[in-house]
């Protein structure tokens, strides 16, 4: 089976590649970017005029909350989700209950990803048992199992040496790990950002160094173990510039920030929105700049949702009692696209965090037009603004701070592995 | 206050002075000089609020506050209901929203709410249709202790603008200061806070204030001193060493109060830890006037549960 989308923009930072081309895709696999109207006769045509083509949205953070927390989100909706933000793979996070700490879970969560889901699902495995920053999970028996890196996110491995080891052990499978970091007595009953605003507030704060000091000892275990590092979700300028010097030195160290860093800061608490309620929290107009600084100069490598989603008994209570986290498959690529039309990054660049360097950083298949990779693709109309409404969202978490905003690109179509997963406002 | 200028007080809740207008801190402020008259007489009672339902509910406890309230509802002829609440029911499923909608049904024209959490009385304001009247949210505001404050310091000095006034304490853990540095800069005072620097929150200057670094320097040139409760229940350990050591550096006693004009006023929100952060020579000395806030503090909360609730009913208390 043949099918060509006619008509679009390519934009493939993988590939190298921008510009007005058709895309040939057969038997689920892109099998070649050709110049306009040049594709074959007998394929079945999609027009994407005026669209653009690009590949897939990887996004290495998300929380897909099965097994254990399915009244949040399913492998289904999650995917669902996924898929109608143009997002075609999904990394999804150990702290689950029980938690993603050996192989039977892994092979829950896949079965479930193939049976339920609409699109790819890329478990991360625990680095510790139960997430206990104790004693380290079973790591091996996770590769086996297929985890695509390790990670205790959500809770912080405050003990150095249980990182040294978990560091360790993941070099024997290869397994980059992922690093959540904030000192947590530092951070102590914060929840918020410590700054002017928590100081009107009165609500109980972190500082930014909280974020750094923990950076940099996880930058520094891995130059002693030579295991790769990924950051996760960078709010901080003190952040940024640690990866920035740790680069410079050649350790093996990525990482990513999320979409609500670079957009809102510790200002948007201001409502006592617990929407608005994030780990790490949103912080200051300086170290938002700071994230974008560092996404433009190749410090911060991805762009990555954080996708937390909660009920609404748990977001509709006390600022302090209120989980953290925003529900971020369906914005992820829309806020990023922001970044282009506000004039700080290219559409190309952008793109590259989204989809070759999330692939690229955990080892994952796709992110490229390439011939032969499969054709997850996502179709985009770069032109057209939409305003978020979490009511419509197709995860389970509405917990948006985004609600009412105006937001560039709609995503048209979402393809994986050949298939039309979504398509106009529906899965497919 | 400025008779030509036409305003109307519009507000459904009181829920912090951040978001009040200089006159509106001035009509709650003459509203209740009229009031403290009626707490004088023989019978302490108008019937400004004769039908009307005030329920306080405090999920602290904190008995000052809640008989001040009381005693202002009843001495304007207010039902009053009283609500002690947990936090720890929120942790068994019922959320404030949730106790705030079943207050709500029994059709109160008011809730005073006091609880730990800063913005929790924001939250109850979107939630119901009753005026809701913040008594204290965790560190955020505590609106009507600066009012009676502030009614204090016109009382003894005759205006704000221009006094220097000193807060010294635990500011990152007070409502108090924060509800008084918002309404004693919109009046035009000088504010100077001081305290351990564990106890200064970030970037406190840029909401108006001097932040020095000794008590004496705060002493030195006020004409208000304002201290602080320590609150050691909102503190973890290592905000400060000992009692002694704090009582020593940062509390208030007669061998630093030399420092201090002829004629400075000391006050105090209570209730005061004795020897710690005031000693008793001057708690109860001649500068003192903490019991006049305590008066003041009744007719504050009687103004504004009029302006809040009781637009349209007697207009005898204005008179
Ligand atoms: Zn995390």
């Amino acid at each position: 089976m043949k099918l060509l989308l006619k008509g679009g923009t390519v934009v493939d930072p993988g590939g190298g590649q921008s510009g007005p081309a058709d895309v040939l895709i057969e038997n689920g696999v892109i099998s070649d970017v050709l110049s306009p109207g040049a594709g074959p006769k007998d394929a079945d045509v999609i027009d994407v005029s005026k669209m653009t083509i690009i590949p897939g949205v990887i996004d290495i953070h998300t929380h897909l909350r099965e097994p254990g927390f399915e009244y949040k989100e399913t492998v289904a909706s999650g995917t669902r989700a996924a898929a109608a933000g143009g997002v075609t793979s999904v990394a999804c996070m150990a702290n689950t209950d029980p938690v993603n700490d050996n192989g039977q879970i892994t092979e829950y969560i896949l079965e479930k990803a193939e049976t339920t889901g609409v699109v790819r699902v890329y478990p991360v495995g625990a680095v510790s048992r139960g997430l206990s920053g104790e004693v380290l999970a079973e790591i091996g028996e996770l590769a086996a199992a297929g985890v695509c890196a390790l990670s205790d996110d959500g809770h912080v491995i405050s003990n150095s040496d249980l990182m040294r080891r978990g560091m360790e052990y993941a070099v024997t499978f290869d397994l980059p790990v992922i690093s959540h970091s904030e000192d947590m007595s530092l951070v102590a009953d914060g929840v918020m950002n410590e700054g002017f605003v928590s100081t009107e507030l009165g609500l109980p704060a972190n500082p930014p160094q909280a974020e750094e000091i923990m950076i940099f000892r996880d930058v520094t275990l891995a130059q002693l173990t030579g295991a790769r590092l990924h950051v996760a979700h960078i709010s901080t300028a003190g952040g940024v510039e640690v990866i920035r010097r740790a680069k410079e030195r050649g350790v093996a160290v990525t990482a990513e920030t999320c979409p609500h860093y670079f957009t809102l800061t510790d200002d948007a608490v201001r409502t006592f929105d617990t929407n608005t309620k994030v780990n790490p929290p949103l912080r200051s107009e300086e170290d938002r700049r700071a994230v974008i600084e560092g996404l433009k100069d190749g410090t911060i490598d991805v762009i990555a949702s954080d996708h937390a989603p909660h009920d609404i008994v748990e977001k509709a209570v006390e600022f302090s009692y209120a989980a953290s986290g925003i529900s971020g498959l369906e914005t992820l690529l829309s806020l990023s696209l922001q970044l282009v039309r506000d004039g700080e990054m290219t559409l190309f660049d952008v793109v590259e965090k989204l989809t070759i360097a999330p692939a690229r950083t955990l080892g994952l298949a796709g992110g490229t037009l390439a011939t032969g990779v499969p054709a997850d693709l996502t179709i985009v109309d770069t032109g057209e603004d939409w305003t978020v409404d979490p009511r419509a969202f197709f995860s389970k978490g509405k917990n948006s701070p985004f609600a009412g905003r105006s937001v560039p690109g709609r995503v048209k179509m979402t393809i994986v592995a050949g298939s039309i997963v979504y398509r106009e406002g529906a899965i497919v | 206050m400025s008779e030509s200028v036409e305003k109307v007080w519009e507000r459904k809740d009181l829920l912090g002075i951040r978001d009040l207008d200089i006159w509106e801190i001035e009509l709650i402020l003459d509203t209740a000089e009229s009031f403290l008259e009626i707490s004088k007489r023989d019978i302490k009672k108008v019937p400004t609020l004769r039908g009307k339902t005030v329920i306080t509910v405090f999920y602290e406890a904190s008995t000052r506050t809640r008989v001040s309230f009381e005693l202002a509802a009843k001495r304007l002829s207010a039902d009053t209901v009283n609500i002690s609440a947990s936090t720890s029911s929120a942790k068994k499923g019922e959320t404030l929203i949730d106790t705030a909608r079943n207050l709500e049904a029994m059709a109160p024209d008011a809730i005073i709410m006091r609880h730990p959490i800063p913005g929790s009385s924001d939250l109850l304001g979107r939630h119901v249709r009753s005026s809701i009247i913040n008594a204290g949210d965790g560190a955020h505001e505590h609106p009507t202790q600066a009012l009676l404050d502030a009614m204090t310091i016109r009382q003894v000095k005759g205006g704000i603008a221009g006094l220097n006034i000193s807060i010294i304490g635990d500011i990152t853990h007070s409502r108090v200061a924060r509800s008084n540095i918002y309404c004693l800069t919109k009046l035009g005072a000088n504010v100077t806070i001081a305290g351990p620097a564990t106890m200064i929150p970030t970037r406190v200057e840029e909401m108006g204030v001097r932040v020095v670094r000794t008590v004496r320097e705060a002493i030195r040139d006020a004409d208000v001193i304002m201290m602080l409760r320590i609150q050691r229940e909102r503190q973890g350990k290592v905000l400060f060493p000992s009692d002694r050591d704090y009582a020593r550096f940062f509390g208030l006693n007669l061998e630093n109060m030399e420092e201090a004009k002829d004629d400075v006023t000391i006050m105090h929100p209570g209730p005061i830890n004795r020897g710690v952060e005031i000693s008793p020579e001057v708690a109860d000395g001649p500068f003192s006037v903490i019991l006049e806030q305590v008066t003041n503090g009744v007719a504050v909360r009687m103004a504004i549960l009029y302006l809040l609730i009781g637009k349209g009913g007697s207009d005898e208390a204005a008179a």
